[in-house]
Formats: C-alpha cells, structure tokens, sequence
C-alpha cells in the first residue's frame, strides 16, 4: 500500500495498512478513491455508514468494533441493516475494518 | 532571586507535593503542572498542605493540564493563580532556576 | 466463545494523562468485551478522576479519550463502581463524574447511569466475587 492516495489531486497521508493518517484530513473523495481501490462503487446505502461511523467516531473518540457497529447501526437505521450479512453485503473485507477506513477513523480498537 | 518549583505528581499518589513544599524557600515560586494539578483543588485532603504552604510561597497551576483533567479555575483554592504556557515560559526566565519535583 | 462466565474486574487506580495505565485499561476492557464475560469495572483512588466530566484536551495535545467510556455500555459492561471514600478525599462527588448509559437492543431493557457509587464493604465484595482481576 502506498503511503500516500492522490485525491482529485490531492495527496493524502495513510498508514501501512492504508487507514488515512489524520482523521482530519478526510473529505468525501477519501473514501471514494479507496473503495475504488478495492474495485467497490459506493452507493447511498455504503454512505450511511461511512456517515454514521464518522458520527460515532465524533460523539465517542474510538471506532466501534465490528458487534458494537452491528448494533448500533441496527438502532439508528433498523434492524435489516442492523446485522454482519447485510453490512458484509456492503463492506466485504469487514464492515469494522473497511467501512472505518473508508471514513477516515483509525483501525477498530479490538482487531487485528 | 528565587525558584521555581515545579511538582507533575497527585498529591495522592507520591510526596513530591510535600517534600517540594517542606524545602522551598518562603518567597519561591510553585507550579503545578500535569497530575500536580490536583493538589490545587478545593475540598480535598490535600488543602492543609496548600493552605499552610501559602502562607510562605505562592502556588499556581497549569491551566491547560487542570482543563484537560475536566476542571475549571473556579475549583481551585482561592490564593491559587493560573497561568497559560506562555506565563510558564515567562516564570521560568524571571526565576533564579527551575527545579522539577518528579 | 468460552463455556463459563467468569467474572472480571478491572482496578483502575490511576489518573487520566499522568501515565498510560487508564488508557491501556480503557483499551483491554473494549477489547475484552469480545469475550462474552462478565466484567465490572471499579475505580479507585485517582482513578476516580479518570470519570471527571468535562474534560478537554485541546491545550495539552493529548487525545481526550473521557467520551470513550460512554460507550462501555455498548461493550457489555453493565456495571461501573466508584468507591466512594476516593471522592470525598478528593472533594468530589457523583454529579463531578460521567453518566454513562446501557440497553440491551433486543430486549429493551435500558439504565440511565451504570455507573455506581460504592462504600468500601461493596469493594471488598466485588473484589472477593472476581474470578480474575487486572489491576491498572
């Protein structure tokens, strides 16, 4: 993995394992260039997760493992989103680990 | 000139509070700083220490450390300044030396 | 998945930003929460100041990870205890301290605040009601 991702132009610091080195950093196009990596297309349903780990990463300062972003997601969009087949369905290399890097956050605390 | 004392433990965990306190000379200067902070607050076991100590040397603390650890200046005992890294800067240049309690 | 449910403690007894030792707790029990047991959390000493509210690191360059614990009930944790004679040694109450909330999505059930305050008898007895306990 390299360590930078060009964006529109812009290059953009990520870590050996590709996560983005400063959260701050993240615009949307972030997230659309490494799915593009990972030969994904993001569709409105892949958004509202990125949006909403982005959103549990602001009110709680970690990235939720992947049973707590189950969980979670299950409460704030319902109960057909809120389980591992359909966020595996989106995020295939693991709704935690590639959904956070999508959005910017670092690697879920608790995977390895 | 004096000095100025520097304290980075809780009060409640190590005796650098009381051993700085117990040899400063009256008229030196204490600050603070890190889990010192704590020393500072009103209401705890360590107000008598603080108390007596300011009556011969005065005492600060770090502002962005006491904020970091969730407290506002109006916790602190009265008697007790605050001061920003720039003020820090500026008591260590007017002090003779600083000496770090670790 | 293990076949008994031990009972975990975790003693926390240190400050936030002085040393290591509550972040690198804080980062066990999340990490620990995949393991289906029961744990209990207790904080001690100036570990108490670990929960203070409000905290705000934006002058000391150090990550603020206080909002952290408010996702402990997402982790499983059902129970935080605050041994009460570490407060009022540090002029603190319950009201200085973090409301952190748990509910069980599928069933409904739901606390406002698990976090506890404890006299030292109830210490004694979860500590003697652990099966293992990782002193931070």
């Amino acid at each position: 993995m390299a360590d930078t991702i060009d964006v529109d132009g812009k290059e953009f610091a990520v870590d050996e394992e590709g996560y983005l080195a400063n959260l701050n950093d993240w615009v949307p196009g972030v997230a659309t260039v490494m799915a593009k990596q990972d030969n994904l297309e993001l569709s409105q349903d892949h958004w509202d997760i990125i949006n909403f780990l982005r959103e549990y990463y602001e009110e709680y300062q970690i990235a939720p493992a992947v049973r707590v972003l189950t969980k979670a997601v299950g409460k704030k969009l319902g109960a057909e989103k809120g389980n591992s087949k359909y966020l595996y369905s989106l995020f295939p290399y693991g709704p935690a680990k590639q959904a956070c890097r999508f959005a910017g956050l670092p690697k879920p605390t608790g995977c390895v | 000139m004096s000095i100025l004392h520097t304290v980075n433990k809780s009060p409640f965990e190590r005796n650098s509070l009381e051993s700085c306190l117990k040899f400063a000379a009256p008229g030196a200067a204490v600050l603070l700083i890190e889990d010192g902070v704590y020393a500072g607050l009103r209401d705890t076991t360590a107000v008598p220490l603080i108390a007596d100590a300011l009556e011969r040397v005065k005492i600060y603390v770090l502002g962005p450390d006491l904020k970091a650890r969730g407290f506002a200046a109006e916790r602190l005992i009265p008697g007790i300044g605050v001061v920003d890294y720039a003020q820090f800067v500026a008591m260590a240049v007017e002090h003779a030396k600083v000496q770090a309690w670790l | 998945m293990s076949e008994t449910i031990k009972k975990f403690l975790y003693l926390n007894r240190k400050a936030p930003y002085g040393t290591i030792y509550a972040w690198e707790s804080l980062e066990v029990v999340l990490i620990g929460a995949a393991f289906d047991q029961e744990v209990n959390l207790l904080f001690m000493d100036d570990g108490v100041y670990q929960l203070a509210k409000g905290q705000d690191t934006s002058g000391i360059g150090m990550k603020n990870f206080s909002p952290t614990y408010r996702t402990l009930g997402d982790y499983e944790v059902k129970n935080i205890f605050v041994d009460r004679d570490s407060l009022a040694a540090r002029g603190l109450t319950q009201d200085d301290l973090l409301q952190i909330a748990w509910e069980d999505i599928e069933t409904e059930e739901s606390v406002e605040n698990i976090v506890t305050v404890v006299d030292a008898p109830a210490v004694r007895a979860l500590m003697d009601a652990a099966d293992v306990v990782f002193s931070f």
